[in-house]
């Protein structure tokens, strides 16, 4: 993709990544990339920026990042959409999120955490027992939180495999303590970064992490909205992507790549161009995050003759769902804002959870979606709880529902796709 | 005009030949590491202005053949309303898979369900398990139908229910009492599966598995209601593509 192809191999050598190891991953997702995204026809021209920061995913990227640490910034990596970039900006840090999207090191992971692991915490492992994961590498610290019980367990021994480990603990129900719970650490984060950084955060950095995050967050928004139009101007698999660069890209150039498709789509809209035909049917996919290289639901059901016009999940618009308020005069009445945001999430580790059930309602009535694809992962007890008393909600509204529990390997490719042909037969039906 | 209907199933492929609804030809050929060579042999020398293919190995087939495709699913709910017009519920097992369907009073497609990736309660199960006590499948269904006495299976996955008939034996557990605790087992597992669906008369049962009159036995009375079975349960599916309507 890159003429003048920069060697990164130095810097991965630095970072202390087993070079063997990381090029045979490097290989696979090359060809990956290709195989799944590159084969689209008709994308969006915006997507190019997309396609470039995939090829430099592990390299200018990384410079990047490097760069950042040289000139004095902390680069805090972390695996959910609790830990609040708008802190970590607040200490003119770098937000990224850690490589756990790839059955990768799964004998190595599987030393480390019983089989019966979730793939996402699987590959968290795989990661880094194996050295390939130059986000991880590049951390300063990693914040981890106490959502499901695989993570906040495993983060006890991952904690000993990274140099700078801080686990953030968090509310299981949406009460008046949980808030206080969540403020409290949240006012403790804040100190942590502080300290880390060696900067103190004003009402004023603070506001501009707000700010920056809000513009991140109100440009997926313009994104999910234009993706009701039909035909479906952009394909479900090329949203996806933009919703998983969300975690790893300097956020404002981000937020500009993707203003910029937004204007391209809305082109596309009134040219009634799009990725798929109209009429072709529409699904809405609900439930456990996505992260890079996880793209094996979509492409299934995009190959499969549908087209994804929604994205209810932490890699979607579970995760970018509200803004921050931005108004405050005070560090502690921006930290009650940042509360605020973070308790609206509709994660299913709080107990009960019932705003997720009318948040993929809405989406897909907004989206004048045919169905709506429930995705879980195998040994995800919060997701695949859930799944089955959403199934019938669901179905009782009207909405035609599939539930589908996998993992990160493609042994159960063909048997997923022969259920969501049957889903588009009996939604044509 | 006459449309040929193809199964490619793990086990075996059924071909129908159709015409105007009517059947010509109707055949069930083991499958093997070679299933398009299969299939060539099936096709030879039968005449179709149509090809409709299903069963895993649709899309394999499709890239050889100029034909369509549907999924199973879809194949066993055309191919069952047809032969049982009052056909609200369908239980399939097949050699890898279950599936459970359930039809609107018009015959659409409402809502199916289906195992994953294991074995788990398929006719591979029960030829795995067949095997494990020694038996051919034909003795194995014989001796399960004549036990008196049925010795409950736990496990399900495949490789464990291995484990446990072989672990059973060694405790000189009567075999014709396991044969029948492995039917019951699948039995259980499928009216479970029944019951995720929607269980509206009548039921049809079909795929390999029907045949075993055991097993239908076994569903019926968990079930608590009669299973229809056609003549030849094996090949509804490649029936039903014979029916598809074009895309």
């Amino acid at each position: 993709m890159n003429d003048q192809a920069v060697d990164y191999h130095p810097m991965w050598a630095e970072l202390g990544l087993d070079l063997q190891k990381h090029d045979a991953l490097l290989g696979v997702l090359g060809q990956a990339y290709q195989d799944i995204f590159l084969s689209q026809k008709d994308r969006p021209e915006g997507m190019g920026y997309f396609d470039f920061v995939m090829s430099e995913v592990h390299g200018l990227r990384i410079k990047e990042l490097m760069d950042a640490k040289a000139e004095g910034r902390i680069v805090v990596g972390s695996f959910c959409v609790f830990v609040p970039e708008e802190l970590i900006l607040a200490v003119d840090g770098v937000s990224v999120g850690l490589c756990a999207g790839a059955e990768f090191g799964l004998e190595a992971a599987e030393r480390h955490v019983p089989r019966n692991t979730c793939s996402l915490i699987k590959s968290a492992f795989g990661f880094v027992a194996e050295r390939v994961c130059p986000y991880i590498a590049a951390s300063d610290v990693i914040v981890g939180e106490n959502t499901c019980d695989g993570k906040k367990k495993s983060y006890e021994t991952f904690a000993s495999m990274v140099p700078d480990f801080y686990a953030m603990d968090l509310p299981q129900v949406k009460s008046e303590a949980g808030k206080a719970l969540l403020k409290a650490e949240f006012m403790r984060l804040m100190k942590k970064l502080e300290a880390k950084s060696g900067r103190t955060i004003t009402v004023e950095s603070f506001r501009k992490g707000i700010d920056i995050v809000n513009k991140k967050r109100r440009a997926m928004h313009r994104l999910s909205d234009l993706r009701s139009a039909d035909p479906a101007p952009i394909s479900g698999l090329d949203a996806l992507l933009a919703n998983q660069v969300f975690f790893y890209d300097d956020p404002e150039r981000f937020t500009a790549s993707v203003e910029k498709i937004n204007d391209e789509l809305e082109a596309r809209i009134a040219e009634k161009r799009g990725a798929a035909p109209a009429g072709t049917p529409r699904l809405v996919v609900s439930g456990c995050p996505m992260a890079v290289p996880n793209w094996k639901l979509h492409s299934i059901v995009e190959s499969a003759g549908a087209v994804l016009v929604g994205d209810e999940s932490c890699v979607g618009d579970r995760g970018t769902q509200t803004l921050t308020n931005p108004e405050g005069d005070t560090v502690e009445g921006l930290i009650d804002n940042l509360v605020e945001r973070y308790l609206s999430i509709d994660c299913a580790v709080f107990t009960p959870n019932p705003s997720r059930l009318e948040h993929v309602k809405s989406i897909a009535a907004k989206t004048k979606a045919d169905g709506v694809l429930h995705y879980g992962l195998q040994f995800c007890s919060p997701y695949q709880m859930e799944a089955m008393p959403f199934e019938r909600e669901l179905e009782d509204a009207g909405v035609p529902t599939l539930r589908i529990d996998t993992d990160y390997s493609a042994e159960d490719v063909e048997q997923i796709r022969t259920r969501v042909e049957a889903f588009i037969e009996r939604i044509r039906s | 005009m006459r449309t040929a209907g193809i199964d490619i199933g793990s086990r075996t492929v059924k071909l129908v030949l159709a015409d105007a609804g009517r059947v010509i030809v109707e055949e069930v050929r083991w499958n093997s590491h070679d299933p398009i060579g299969v299939c060539r042999d099936l096709l030879r020398g039968r005449e179709a202005d149509r090809i409709v293919a299903t069963g895993y190995g649709r899309h394999l087939f499709e890239r050889y053949f100029d034909c369509e495709t549907i999924t199973e699913i879809k194949a066993v709910s055309l191919g069952a309303r047809a032969l049982f017009p009052e056909c609200r519920t369908i239980l399939d097992i097949g050699g890898q898979d279950t599936k459970a369907v359930s039809l609107d009073p018009q015959g659409r497609m409402k809502k199916f369900e289906m195992n994953d990736k294991c074995a788990a309660g398929t006719g591979k199960f029960l030829e795995v398990m067949a095997t494990a006590l020694g038996y051919s499948m034909e003795d194995f269904v014989k001796a399960a139908r004549e036990a008196t006495k049925a010795r409950s299976i736990n496990a399900m996955c495949t490789v464990f229910a291995e484990s446990e008939v072989i672990g059973l034996m060694a405790r000189e557990a009567p075999r014709e009492e396991l044969a029948l605790g492995l039917h019951l087992a699948v039995a259980k597992r499928a009216t479970a599966m029944l019951h995720r669906v929607e269980i509206v008369e009548e039921v049809v049962f079909c795929g390999g598995a029907a045949k075993n009159a055991c097993l239908a036995a076994g569903i019926e009375n968990a079930l608590g209601l009669p299973l229809h079975v056609a003549a030849d349960p094996q090949t509804v599916a490649a029936f039903g593509c014979t029916l598809a309507e074009r895309q």
